[in-house]
């Protein structure tokens, strides 16, 4: 069953320039892992700046803009992946003329999956994002126990002009009792 | 008072009441910025006037980062005090629009771009 939500563009022929990087689950704790967001995040805004033209300020401003999507992708899939399944997450990254998309896919765990759909729901329902952009920061700050901002998408498309969206898809494995569930999501910025 | 890893450095000097941040911020979550927090709370109920953050020697902000730094202007607004100055580079984009998000939530807050 697929089930999409907000701004998803689905992926596209690879006639373009792209880049994708695959992560198997693995045996390493997090904390370990974690290190490798950054680093790929940095491998894919190199990798756009070689086909970058403009100046310098313009480059570093869509470089950085990359780095933090990609980055914030990352780290979002680190947390939320089902751990016990045997998905990869993978993160792709397109070059366009006038854009560039990502589109990461990782499994999300069962006991995630409400407050995911919950906040995906509050974003695409939201008349302002700023406005729930900065709510969700003054929420923070009254809630000591929260483990997790919930601020990377929305600082994506507050700061960053991001486009959004996302894609879930249930499937029945032998590994699992339960219906696992691998969440797409896309992210443009424009050029 | 300093924090000095491989990624970055947070370092309050209570002489000057500035507290300046280099490097890259990427920790995984509200417990790893937790000592980063405490600094900067620290810094705000010694400095009772005025006290500076400076960002400018920071490359890299991640969301949970950015959620620290938003709990930490959101405790001053709490306590009235003190005068914050948060410094930023006019060309580096990020830093701009991140001193204005903090000034939406602290209007007294003098955002000092460089």
């Amino acid at each position: 069953m697929k089930k999409i939500f907000g701004d998803f563009i689905d992926e596209l022929p690879h006639k373009t320039e792209y880049l994708s990087i695959g992560f198997s689950p693995s045996s390493i704790p997090l904390k370990k892992r974690w290190r490798n967001n950054g680093l790929s995040a940095d491998f894919i805004a190199d990798y756009l700046q070689t086909f970058s033209v403009g100046a310098p300020e313009d480059i570093a401003e869509i470089k950085n803009a990359v780095k933090y999507v990609a980055n914030e992708l990352l780290e979002n899939a680190m947390k939320f992946s089902e751990e016990s399944l045997t998905h990869p997450t993978r993160i792709t990254f397109h070059l366009h003329e006038d854009m560039v998309v990502f589109h990461i896919a990782n499994s999300i765990s069962n006991g995630r999956l409400t407050a995911f759909s919950d906040f995906i729901k509050n974003f695409i329902d939201a008349d302002d994002l700023n406005d729930l952009y900065l709510k969700q920061m003054e929420a923070n700050a009254e809630d000591e126990g929260s483990k997790h901002s919930g601020l990377g998408f929305l600082s994506m498309a507050c700061d960053y002009g991001a486009k959004i969206g996302w894609r879930f898809e249930t499937f029945e494995t032998i590994e699992m009792e339960s219906p696992i569930t691998i969440v797409t999501t896309s992210v443009s910025l424009a050029l | 008072m300093e924090i000095k890893t491989e990624e970055y450095t947070v370092l309050y000097d209570p002489a000057i009441a500035a507290v300046v941040c280099k490097g890259s911020f990427m920790l995984s979550g509200t417990q790893e910025y937790a000592p980063i927090l405490e600094l900067l709370n620290t810094a705000a109920d010694q400095q009772s006037v005025m006290l500076t953050l400076d960002l400018r020697g920071l490359t890299f902000l991640n969301s949970s980062g950015i959620n620290t730094l938003t709990k930490f202007v959101i405790n001053i607004r709490k306590n009235k005090k003190p005068q914050l100055v948060v410094v930023g580079f006019e060309k580096v984009a990020w830093q701009v629009r991140l001193l204005k998000n903090l000034q939406r939530l602290l209007p007294d807050l003098t955002a000092r771009l460089e």
